[in-house]
């Protein structure tokens, strides 16, 4: 029972990430019918917006301390970053210890302009090419922006910490009446967890009850009728690109904590999401977030020592393994709906 | 007993019923027109003849064989050509190619692994390829990437395609719809120098009165997914029944 | 000749004479000159140009006539690779058994894999094709490390049986005695041309290879498989089942990326996961789009033209460009060489992505279309409609979208 509770919470942090990949990822191609392979990218892009963020807060002047001295005999030189200096070391220690969460500020217009600049600049070109070439694209697109991002903050992952209060693990268990350290739960996960939750509750609410997301809940149904109804629907669709993208950095931004970002780890992420959406049915959101958590909490039960003894090597290849068999006996996924890329 | 034979076939789709119970005999070297409203199952039912559909009850049978269960390319081998209402072709092959295809299909069946010898070695291929482009006056564009012709020249294309094989039913699908008056006219015109020429069973499906007058040997109403009547085109313009169904309405 | 037509008798023998000459035309610089970095003509390089040019030409078949794009071709590359290391292990090195093992065993994993992923098309055959490979991947990282080695890589050690190794035979990749990796050297007044064995044989296959890929271009079979990504309605209407072509197509472009992964480990006896990784599926795609989709030559060239500037780019360092700027003023020379500086050396990969999107966006016919508009440029207009139409996709493959 503990076990399986600590294999649930543990595939939650993964799968929530997968979850908010495949809902952008779904979201372009419900509305635009664009298939993005450079949506990994962005997830990339959002982490390193929150190193960015670190960096900007920590940037620091030098002051000679005369008081004391370095090892040589002259005076010892003092870092101070300069929001210390602004706005005193309690309150400007605060700022920088929170960086991560604060670039979620920074990192949402960011993101959004990439996203709109993406679409106006590329994408939209590619409306009426071919799946294989849009495919092609975007993979292009996925190399540069990774090569560019390697060139300025090199190849290697940067850490990027938590703040303080959530660092560390918290005994679940004892919350819910069991023995103490049994369901022990690293803090940030559990709250990247309710981010991504709450991320996905605004995308879904903001798509069903504002004007704006009935029109593109419409036009992903009959993007002609709605087209035929004189909405502009081509400005709201470059909209919720720049809401994909932003959903994807900053789900980037959260993630940092929890793993160091590198270039390539939005390629790593970006193959499991497709299959993510393929597996919750291409076109669907609700399919894509059912299908990110399931199999992010089915991955890490089949790292369980009792499941790879049973079969060896399951860990690996379990979320490849589901994809197969889900596309072959239900070729939509799980809730995908009709008429979406079929032949 | 025609060539092809629909006996008592419905078909659902969920809360409606396409087709209710649909009774149908093509005679052979005939041509036989099924007409009908918008909605009134005509495409379903033509779907149910090439594989696409498989109807709820009833049971298909061409040339003494049942095509129910088949998939299309299976009722093709049987002898089922079949004409698209937007020309289906080899977009990006060229004019030739797209005869050539369907005279190999003939030949060598639903799949043959020849990699090895060329297109161009097989001249009795190509030369019974060319016999039916002279045939539909598209001999001189047999080196043409076939997207690029006129909508008319595409149709005309595919008749060819589908004439090369020699099949033992032609189905049509709307020949001319979204047609102009003009081009209309030469499709009747084309059909019924095809029909003139070989020994050809067809069967139409149209809302056209023009196209169907001028062609079919006889004619079925379907009106709500059944048949309302099945005779010759003389006696269908008078009928009453049919009149009530379909020609009242504004055409 | 052999069957072919004039025109594909022609371009085969310009390949075959490009291939024998090549480690003259591609060391065009005296060794000595400043130009000799732009040299090509060594061994591994040349051997690269031809590996990854038939891998190029078996992608092809499948992606450049069904219009089906596998994006996990690099899974048959990694397992002909182990297969001809396993041979040497087993046998000895002599490499001619290991790449007939290695073509039947991409084979029969083309086949199983192209059977359950072409069930689907479009970019679900893309994806379904990428999961096997990824998952082919991890398997070979992990519980597969008894017979991949895993990260180690499978190479072959003194313990190995090597039932037929007697004493005397070459203790590195050979054919018959044949030592692959030795080479004969010319020098002629400050030029060096090596001539090396193991890229002869590679030349040679790649020949008999791009002879059998030009046959089916022209046969019946090509024609249908061109007919799948025209338009499959019109091909299952006529009476012609499209998914054993499809398959046919997808298991000979499996067999020829296994020949190439053996051929891989024939000139270096090594064999390692990372070649199954789906970023070396995405290589070869890029190639062939390179090149030219669906055109003959187009593949050959786009492996080579990567790989020559993979190898070229990824040697200029800042030194080389102050090198060539040294003329300008020294502002200049530092602003060139700063504006430069991250598309060379490491940055290959930032070049090549741009390349990749520059291609795609403006030339989807590849360096084939290039050539050829460069041609209609010209005036050299040739008659007839045979060639690609200018709008390149007309009506998008049906399989891929419907």
């Amino acid at each position: 029972m503990d076990a399986i509770l600590l294999q649930t919470l543990n595939g939650l942090d993964k799968g929530s990430a997968y979850a908010l990949i495949a809902l952008g990822l779904t979201l372009i191609f419900g509305t635009l019918g664009v298939v993005n392979f450079a949506h990994g990218a962005l997830f990339m892009i959002g982490a390193f917006c929150a190193v960015t963020f670190s960096r900007l807060f920590s940037l620091s002047y030098e002051t000679l301390d005369p008081t004391k001295k370095d090892f040589l005999g002259n005076p010892l030189k003092v870092k101070t970053p300069y929001l210390e200096g602004w706005f005193g070391p309690e309150l400007g220690g605060t700022l920088i210890d929170w960086a991560v969460p604060l670039s979620i500020i920074f990192a949402i217009p960011v993101m959004i302009f990439i996203g709109f600049a993406m679409e106006r600049g590329l994408i939209k070109h590619f409306y009426k090419r071919p799946h294989a070439d849009q495919i092609l694209v975007t993979f292009g697109l996925a190399i540069v922006l990774q090569e560019v991002v390697k060139y300025f903050f090199g190849a290697n992952p940067i850490p990027t910490p938590a703040p303080m209060a959530f660092r560390g693990s918290a005994d679940l268990g004892v919350l819910i009446g069991m023995d103490p350290n049994v369901v022990i739960y690293p803090v940030w996960r559990m709250v990247y967890f309710f981010f991504a939750a709450a991320i996905i509750g605004a995308v879904f609410s903001f798509l069903q009850f504002t004007t704006f997301g009935m029109v593109v809940r419409a036009g992903m149904a009959d993007r002609e009728t709605v087209g035929l109804l004189g909405i502009n629907i081509d400005r709201r669709f470059t909209i919720m690109f720049g809401i994909a993208a932003a959903v994807a950095g900053l789900a980037g931004v959260m993630y940092t904590p929890i793993n160091s970002p590198n270039y390539h780890m939005g390629m790593d992420f970006l193959v499991l999401s497709f299959v993510v959406v393929v597996v919750g049915g291409m076109g669907s959101l609700p399919g894509a977030v059912l299908a990110g958590f399931m199999l992010g909490i089915l991955e890490s039960f089949a790292s369980m020592n009792a499941i790879k003894s049973l079969i060896p090597g399951i860990d690996q290849i379990i979320i490849y393994v589901i994809a197969i068999v889900i596309l072959l006996t239900r070729p939509r996924g799980l809730m995908g709906r009709k008429g979406v890329m079929e032949d | 007993m025609g060539i092809l034979e629909v006996k008592g076939v419905g078909k659902r789709f969920g809360g409606l019923q396409a087709l209710g119970d649909v009774n149908l005999s093509v005679e052979q070297n005939t041509v036989h027109a099924i007409i009908g409203p918008n909605g009134a199952g005509k495409s379903t039912l033509l779907n149910c003849l090439v594989g696409k559909l498989i109807p709820d009850t009833g049971s298909v049978m061409f040339d003494g064989q049942s095509v129910l269960g088949r998939k299309p390319f299976e009722i093709n081998q049987m002898g089922i050509s079949r004409v698209f209402q937007t020309p289906e072709i080899f977009g990006d092959l060229t004019v030739l190619e797209n005869v050539l295809i369907p005279c190999f299909a003939r030949k060598n069946g639903s799949f043959k692994m020849n990699g090895i010898q060329s297109v161009g070695s097989n001249k009795d291929m190509i030369e019974k390829a060319m016999t039916m482009l002279e045939d539909v006056n598209m001999a001189d564009k047999k080196g043409m990437i076939a997207s690029s012709m006129s909508r008319g020249d595409k149709r005309r294309l595919e008749m060819a395609m589908c004439l090369v094989q020699e099949p033992k039913l032609l189905l049509l699908d709307e020949p001319t719809a979204g047609m102009a008056r003009a081009d209309t006219n030469n499709t009747i015109d084309l059909l019924k120098e095809i029909k003139e020429k070989r020994d050809i069973t067809m069967a139409i499906i149209e809302h056209d009165m023009h196209v169907v007058f001028s062609l079919a040997d006889r004619i079925t109403v379907l009106a709500q997914g059944t048949p309302l009547v099945e005779d010759t085109p003389e006696n269908i313009k008078g009928h009453p029944k049919v009149r009530e169904a379909y020609l009242g309405e504004a055409h | 000749m052999f069957g072919l037509e004039k025109k594909d008798t022609s371009l085969l023998v310009i390949v075959a004479i490009l291939a024998l000459f090549a480690p003259f035309i591609l060391n065009p610089f005296p060794t000595e000159s400043g130009l000799a970095q732009f040299n090509a003509g060594y061994p591994d390089l040349m051997q690269r140009f031809v590996i990854f040019g038939i891998f190029a030409i078996g992608f092809n078949i499948l992606f450049g006539l069904t219009g089906y794009l596998s994006f996990g071709h690099a899974a048959f590359l990694g397992v002909g690779s182990y297969s001809v290391v396993w041979m040497y292990k087993l046998l000895d090195y002599n490499i001619l058994p290991g790449l007939v093992l290695a073509v039947i065993t991409a084979g029969i994993f083309a086949l199983l894999i192209g059977f359950v992923s072409l069930r689907r098309s479009g970019i679900y055959f893309s994806i379904l094709t990428l999961a096997f490979a990824q998952m082919s991947f991890n398997l070979a990282y992990s519980v597969l490390t008894p017979i991949t080695n895993g990260e180690t890589g499978l190479q072959v050690y003194n313990n190995d049986k090597q039932i037929l190794m007697s004493a005397g035979d070459p203790t590195s990749p050979h054919l018959f005695g044949i030592v692959m990796n030795k080479s004969a050297n010319l020098s002629i007044a400050g030029w060096d041309f090596t001539f090396n064995n193991g890229y002869y044989f590679c030349a040679v296959i790649l020949l008999i290879v791009f002879y059998l890929s030009i046959r089916i271009f022209r046969s019946p079979f090509g024609m249908m498989l061109r007919a799948v990504k025209t338009n499959q309605t019109r091909m299952n209407y006529t009476g012609l089942n499209s998914r054993p072509y499809t398959l046919a197509a997808f298991v000979i472009s499996g067999m020829y990326a296994g020949l190439a992964g053996g051929l891989m480990a024939a000139m270096d006896p090594l064999a390692g996961a990372e070649r199954m990784q789906w970023t070396a599926s995405g290589e070869v795609v890029l190639m062939t789009i390179l090149g030219g989709v669906g055109t003959l030559l187009g593949p050959v060239l786009g492996a080579g033209f990567i790989k020559y500037f993979e190898n070229i780019f990824s040697k200029i360092n800042d030194n080389v460009l102050h090198g060539w700027f040294s003329f300008l003023p020294d502002g200049l020379e530092n602003l060139l060489v700063g504006i430069i500086h991250p598309f060379v050396g490491k940055g290959w990969h930032l070049t090549l992505g741009l390349l990749f999107m520059l291609v795609v966006i403006f030339l989807p016919g590849g360096l084939m279309e290039g050539g050829q508009r460069i041609r209609e440029r010209f005036g050299k207009k040739k008659g007839g409609g045979g060639g690609k139409d200018a709008e390149h996709h007309p009506k998008e493959a049906p399989h891929v979208a419907e």
